[in-house]
Formats: structure tokens, C-alpha cells, sequence
């Protein structure tokens, strides 16, 4: 995967491979964080955090001491407790040092340890062989690309609470998914632009 | 608490299916419904990720601390899943390269950590092996229901075998809205099924 710059991979994972649009990851919290646009902004802010963070430990994880160990069938374990103990961290950090931050973000980090959108990136960057730039651009743009989604559609339930009336067997997640579905279609417009598998 | 067996089957299999009800868990699975077979896969795997975690999880209960018992729910489902992964990648390898990284996101379904929180802590092993197989069992019905569709109508076959006519192919079908779609009909036809019933048996008393 040498060829395909870091750029290109950056915005690849935002807009034609968006993790959650592409393969569905992360839907669990996509789907009851996804209420009000302030939390969804909280939430996606956090993941864009951690997910950047923990693409870059995994990978140092993942190169730097499974392989020389040949310990590569612990990665779920290892990437598992990378990610929660990141987690911890990052909280501890900005609870010392931003009390707006924490006030905003506190609730959601421990979320964030079992949202599947992390280890996933953590994983395909492994299975696809990604260097060290390539990584940080994949977890960054695939958080960027998470944050971008649940944005989107928790502008539209906003705007949905107030203005339109759902059949009642569809309110809730029957009409979130169409909708998703929807966001999705309008995501494959972009494929084509660039292109990683 | 003395729970029937029988209504934890019920309930893990329709009353209280996890896709209707939370619809909770779809990351890891929906991505590989466009063909049966390696829906049938992954959804084995999970049963047995899910019995086996429930029942160990349960065993452990009394010496898990309890502030301590996401993270060791979470290093068991981790153990169990090495487990299938490596059986997989030993006997199915074609398979095994196709699942990819999805295998591993066993991990993270919330499915199986729910279970082991809701049920399996406070229960002894066998009920919790009920538990585990039967919530597991009613989530790969759904599932494998919308991988038939999803196959059929996009590559005009079920499971490997060709359908007996000819069709124009439905794209969409493989790609991701298509699963989107069938999952908002399939928790659309199931809440309207629930909610019928709930009138029925208002207007019968």
C-alpha cells in the first residue's frame, strides 16, 4: 500500500470509505446519541479524539511489539486494552486540565472504549498494511468521517421532531435507518473522487 | 429469582429480540449480509462467542469485582473470539479472508457484552447459557432473513445457488444503503406486528 499517499487515504475514509456509511460501524451510539446536534457534536469531537490517538498506539502496538514477539493472534486483546487505558487517559487528562472540556466530553468517553468504529479502524489498518502516516491519516479521517455522519443525521431528527409526522411503527430506529440509508446513497456520489479498497 | 427456561428462549428468540427491541448490535454482522453464507458464518460464530462468554461470565460472577466487570466481560468475549478467529482462518480460509476484520468485532457487538451485563452477572450458568443461545439464535434469524434478500435480489442467487429466472440485478442491494433499507423494513414490519398485537389484546378485554 506503499502508493496511495496519506492524503488521499485521509480523504478517502471521510467521504468514499466513511466507516460508518461504508461498514457500518460504530451504529450502536450513532443510533441513541444521535438525538440532539449538541451531544452528537460531543460525541463526535470525542471520537475524532480518540480514534486518532489509538490508530497511532495500535500501530506502534501492533509493529513494534507483537511482531518482533510474533504475538500478532493477541492483537483483539492488546488493541482492546490500548483502547480502553487510552480512554482512561485522555479523561484524566482533560479533567486536570479543561473543566469546559470535561463538562462536554466527560459522558461520552467511556462510551468510546467499546464503540466499534475503533478497534474497526484499528483492525483494517492492520489488515490493509497502512504505515505509520497512512495510520494517523486513517484514524484521524475516519474519525472525521464518523463525526460527519452522526452530524448529519442528528440534524435531521432535529428538524424531524418538530416538523413531520412518522407512522408510529417506524418512529425511532425504523426511520433513522432509512434515513441513514438515504445519507448513504448520497455518500456513494463521492465514490469515484478517489479510491482505497 | 426462578426464571422458566422456556420464557427466556421466547424472549431472547421474539419478545425481546435484540434487533427490535434495541436493535442493538448490527455493526458487526450487518456489513457481511450481502451473501448468506458468510452470514451463516459469522452469525455461527456469534452464537457461540455469545453462549460461551454468558456462561463464563456467570461462572466468574462472584469473584469479579464489580466496578472491574466491563473491562474483564470484555478480556473474555477478547478470548473467546481468538478462539474462533484462529479456528476460521485453520478450516475456512476463504471465508476467513472475507469476514475480515469483522470476525474480530465480535469484540465490540454490544449484543454480547449486553447480555453478559444484563443477564449472565446476576445468573447462574445454565440460565445464562439459555440466555446467550437464545438472544444469539434470534439475532442470526433476522439477520440471515435479510441476507437472502439481500443476495437474491442483488446477484440473483441464495447461498452460491442461481434462482430459477432471470432478473435485472439490484445493485443497491450489495452496497451499503441496500442493508440499511432491509433492516428499516424488517424493525418496520416487526414493531407493527407488536403493536397490532398489543391493540388486539386492548380491544379483547
Amino acid at each position: 500500500m506503499q502508493e496511495v499517499g496519506a492524503f488521499v487515504i485521509f480523504f478517502a475514509s471521510i467521504f468514499t470509505s466513511n466507516i460508518l456509511l461504508t461498514n457500518f460501524l460504530g451504529m450502536c451510539s450513532y443510533l441513541s446519541v444521535s438525538r440532539e446536534i449538541r451531544t452528537a457534536w460531543g460525541l463526535g469531537i470525542a471520537v475524532v479524539f480518540v480514534m486518532t490517538i489509538t490508530s497511532v498506539a495500535n500501530y506502534f502496538v501492533y509493529y513494534y511489539m507483537l511482531v518482533p514477539l510474533q504475538l500478532e493472534y493477541l492483537e483483539y486483546i492488546a488493541f482492546i486494552i490500548v483502547i480502553a487505558a487510552l480512554v482512561q487517559v485522555v479523561e484524566m487528562i482533560i479533567e486536570r486540565t479543561s473543566d469546559r472540556l470535561y463538562a462536554s466530553l466527560g459522558i461520552f468517553l467511556p462510551l468510546i472504549t467499546v464503540n466499534c468504529a475503533v478497534l474497526g479502524a484499528a483492525l483494517f489498518l492492520i489488515i490493509r498494511k497502512y504505515d505509520f502516516y497512512q495510520s494517523l491519516a486513517y484514524g484521524a479521517g475516519s474519525g472525521i468521517g464518523w463525526m460527519l455522519a452522526i452530524m448529519a443525521l442528528a440534524g435531521i431528527r432535529a428538524k424531524m421532531a418538530r416538523r413531520s409526522k412518522v407512522i408510529p411503527a417506524l418512529e425511532g430506529p425504523g426511520i433513522v435507518l432509512i434515513v441513514t440509508g438515504i445519507i448513504a446513497l448520497g455518500f456513494i456520489g463521492f465514490s469515484g473522487i478517489v479510491q482505497i479498497n | 429469582m426462578a426464571i422458566s427456561s422456556k420464557k427466556i428462549v421466547l424472549d431472547g428468540i421474539w419478545y425481546n429480540n435484540p434487533i427490535f427491541r434495541q436493535v442493538l448490535g448490527i455493526c458487526s454482522t450487518l456489513a457481511v449480509t450481502n451473501l448468506f453464507v458468510n452470514t451463516a458464518v459469522m452469525c455461527l460464530g456469534l452464537i457461540y462467542t455469545n453462549a460461551v462468554s454468558c456462561v463464563t461470565a456467570s461462572a466468574l460472577r462472584s469473584i469479579t469485582p464489580f466496578r472491574l466487570r466491563i473491562i474483564s466481560s470484555t478480556l473474555i468475549i477478547a478470548a473467546y473470539v481468538i478462539v474462533l478467529h484462529n479456528f476460521l482462518m485453520a478450516y475456512l480460509p476463504d471465508i476467513s479472508a472475507q469476514l475480515g476484520p469483522y470476525v474480530g468485532l465480535i469484540i465490540t457487538n454490544c449484543i454480547v457484552l449486553g447480555r453478559v451485563e444484563a443477564f449472565s452477572i446476576q445468573n447462574r450458568p445454565l440460565p445464562a447459557l439459555i440466555d446467550g443461545v437464545s438472544s444469539a439464535v434470534g439475532y442470526s434469524i433476522v439477520l440471515l432473513g435479510i441476507s437472502v434478500v439481500r443476495e437474491a435480489l442483488g446477484f440473483g442467487t441464495i447461498a452460491g445457488l442461481s434462482l430459477p429466472w432471470e432478473f435485472t440485478k439490484w445493485t443497491i442491494m450489495l452496497m451499503a444503503p441496500g442493508a440499511f433499507f432491509m433492516l428499516a423494513i424488517v424493525v418496520w414490519i416487526a414493531r407493527w406486528w407488536g403493536m397490532r398485537r398489543e391493540e388486539l389484546q386492548k380491544s379483547s378485554k
